[in-house]
């Protein structure tokens, strides 16, 4: 009997321990089994304009739908192969802490709570923004102190959360929560009047403005940014393959742009004798094969999906129905935080 | 084999040595369950050890620290204080004491409705019948989520604050909630509060000695009025007492909403509402099937021997009715009270909606579910057992 037990237990053990190594992620494991997959797993929003939300013919687009497109560009060749996993806010840690996805680009703002606490790798951020409030108009509010005592909704689990309770507790002024975590519900609490302000990522606010309400010209936004918001693609901690690939394939879209290689001209500048723009094209070196991929991972990125400026007009630009200035996403040329790191 | 030939020849008591122990079946049946619980216990050891040791290898945090915490959100309806600096054991706190809040009032809420309609369904008028036939074809065929949002969505189209509909200047209906007068804080409250319960005591005593005068003289007394009296009597007697304050804390429209008085959350009520009334459409059924339990030959005989109608429903049909109502009764309290986690959909601050910021905030999901696993564990327990404790008191005493 008392044999039966030890050859159980020590069988429990093993079996234990062999599970705990499997789900450990390995260098180099993300990427082979995106390719004997075929296809990426994207993590992405269930619908944020501008960022990720299915188009009228159900095809989603976005500029972190486009981030998805580029990673599979570099890894197959082929934007195109890339599933869509729509997450909640709820579910997107555990999704790719369970490597249900291989990478989240869903609104994930880079804090130093996330990359430890919950096993993450953040790679450079692709939009910056920071807590915005969207008000009604007449309402007379016209900025953040206005609003002592007003109800405030906010979605649960966000960092937004607990910017309201900073950016209210540091002016000594009161609020009341209504904390909705269906984004519909969120919306409509807000438009219907159950609450005065709708605090989001300012970033997301005008999409909301565009696409939930029913006048668009009833809402403004209040001035100002109120937080620190980085949002960046996040991979498992422990492959560091994969996590090199996701942030040299957002450093090549900052570079393309800095450098002016386009998707339209990137097949002439191919002739550059430029060395960066060659580094990045792939026409000199071995940098995609240090990271495991063909070296015209960058040339596929840049022409079947563009550089950052591109990707950017396409959902926030000037033509867009969800119009953002550029801000602080602009190149650091201009004033602005992006700096792509040199490909050499 | 001296065993064998003991236990065979009978009459003489068998030794107990090992062999005869081996082959009693009490003892093996006693073997099977240590070896099963055994068996449990290590698949949930290894099962919890395989979690603790995958999270440690990818570096996620684990165990229970992070309720010690600040929290650093805040909540809406808090019915205990809490702010931001609180730490996170406190938020979960909030939330049990809000979804005991929704659950208790509707449990009451269904509890009256349900016995309303299913009285109403086996009422002999023709309307009132079909009409609580129809109520409960529709409250608990819909599903439950559907007619929270439902709700939430009608009290959210109500008008906004300073349109609030008047009712008389005392209390305030709104987009933001029903606001309402209620006596300012003054301390003879706590008093009346205790002689209310004094009051119900007392009236509890008074029902169980007018049952054993009963029982004894075959006399009825009436202890409604009583009761009520005692229940509500002392409380104003207190108040009297007291100085009999008057002062009232009205609500008064300042800034965005309501301040003073009392005010009841849009999604409490939806919530509220959408539980309570999915519950009672199964209570009234319960209830029903209770009441259609008894057998007609008793009604007939109870009236037979002159017994008034109502008291051939208290004497005779509700005690063999309640036997067959409180069991099924219980798993629809229950029920209702794991439905109140819906909560989440339309923003009541209830277990389920804290733990999720909870557990978002801090990443530790594993954690912030067993918490909130284990606390809807025990009070659906805890509400099952009082229940038992009741039905016991009404099953048929066996003598």
């Amino acid at each position: 009997m008392t044999k039966i037990f030890k050859s159980l237990s020590t069988g429990m053990l093993i079996g234990a321990a062999a599970l705990a190594t499997a789900a450990q992620a390995e260098s180099g494991d993300t990427l082979a089994s995106i390719k004997s997959r075929g296809e990426l797993l994207c993590g992405v929003h269930p619908a944020r304009h501008g960022f990720a939300a299915p188009d009228s013919q159900g095809n989603w687009a976005g500029l972190e739908v486009d981030y998805c497109h580029a990673l599979a560009a570099a890894v197959f060749g082929d934007a195109d192969k890339v599933r869509f996993v729509a997450l909640s806010s709820q579910q997107r840690f555990p999704a790719i802490q369970s490597g249900e996805v291989d990478v989240l680009v869903r609104n994930v703002t880079a804090t130093l709570g996330r990359d430890t606490a919950l096993g993450l790798n953040f790679a450079p951020p692709i939009f910056y923004t920071g807590t915005g409030f969207l008000v009604h108009a007449g309402s007379g509010v016209e900025t953040v102190e206005d609003l002592d005592g007003a109800t405030i909704c906010v979605a649960p689990g966000s960092t937004t959360e607990r910017n309201v309770a900073q950016i209210f507790a540091s002016r000594g002024m009161e609020y009341t929560p209504v904390v909705i975590e269906n984004n519909k519900q969120l919306v409509d609490a807000y438009v219907t009047g159950r609450c005065d302000a709708l605090t989001k990522d300012k970033a997301a606010l005008p999409g909301v403005r565009a696409y939930d309400t029913t006048d668009p010209k009833e809402h403004v936004l209040l001035p100002g940014i109120f937080s620190k918001e980085p949002l960046a693609p996040a991979v498992r901690q422990g492959d560091d393959q994969w996590y090199d690939i996701v942030k040299w394939v957002v450093y090549a879209t900052f570079n393309a742009e800095e450098l002016g290689v386009t998707s339209e001209n990137a097949e002439e500048m191919r002739n550059s004798d430029d060395v960066d723009v060659m580094s990045l094209l792939g026409t000199t070196g071995d940098y995609g094969s240090k990271l495991g991929l063909t070296e015209d991972w960058a040339y596929d990125v840049i022409t079947q999906v563009g550089n950052y400026g591109e990707i950017y007009d396409r959902h926030f630009g000037p033509d867009s129905p969800v119009q953002l200035d550029r801000d602080l996403n602009k190149q650091w040329t201009d004033g602005g935080l992006l700096y792509g790191f040199p490909i050499k | 084999m001296s065993h064998l030939d003991g236990s065979i020849r009978g009459g003489q008591k068998p030794r107990a040595t090992l062999g005869t122990i081996i082959y009693s079946k009490t003892f093996r049946t006693i073997a099977t369950q240590v070896v099963m619980a055994v068996f449990v216990v290590m698949a949930g050891l290894f099962l919890y050890n395989n979690v603790v040791e995958n999270l440690r290898a990818q570096s996620i945090a684990t165990g229970f620290g992070f309720l010690e915490q600040d929290a650093q959100f805040d909540i809406g309806e808090t019915p205990i204080p809490f702010n931001a600096t609180d730490t996170y054991a406190r938020a979960f706190l909030v939330g049990l004491l809000n979804t005991l809040r929704v659950s208790a009032a509707g449990i009451l809420l269904a509890t009256i409705l349900g016995f309303s309609v299913g009285f109403a369904r086996v009422s002999s008028n023709w309307l009132l019948s079909k009409v609580a036939t129809g109520y409960v074809e529709i409250v608990r065929n819909i599903p439950v989520i559907l007619q929270v949002i439902f709700w939430a969505v009608v009290l959210r189209n109500l008008p906004a604050a300073r349109d609030a509909i008047d009712f008389g200047g005392f209390a305030f209906l709104n987009n933001r909630g029903l606001s309402f007068a209620v006596p300012a804080t003054d301390p003879v409250h706590g008093p009346m509060i205790f002689a209310c319960f004094a009051g119900i005591v007392l009236a509890i005593l008074g029902g169980y000695l007018a049952r054993r005068h009963r029982e004894n003289t075959g006399r009825y007394i009436s202890m409604l009025w009583p009761s009520i009296g005692l229940i509500f009597g002392l409380p104003a007697i207190v108040w009297l007492l007291g100085g009999a304050p008057t002062a009232l804390s009205v609500p008064a429209l300042k800034g965005f909403n309501f301040r003073g008085g009392v005010t009841i959350s849009p999604e409490f009520t939806a919530l509220l509402i959408g539980i309570a009334l999915y519950a009672s459409g199964f209570i009234a059924e319960i209830v029903r099937a209770g009441l259609q339990a008894t057998p007609r030959g008793q009604i007939e005989a109870a009236r037979s021997i002159g017994l008034r109608p109502r008291f051939v429903m208290r004497f005779v049909v509700l005690p063999q009715a309640l036997r067959v109502i409180v069991p099924p009764l219980t798993s629809q309290y229950v029920s209702l009270i794991k439905n109140s986690s819906i909560a989440v959909v339309v923003g009541y601050p209830d277990l389920v909606n804290i733990g999720n910021t909870a557990m978002n905030q801090t990443g530790q999901a594993v954690e912030a579910i067993a918490v909130m696993m284990l606390v809807y564990l025990t009070v659906s327990l805890v509400t099952s057992t009082f229940m038992n404790v009741y039905n016991r008191l009404v099953a048929i005493k066996e003598r």
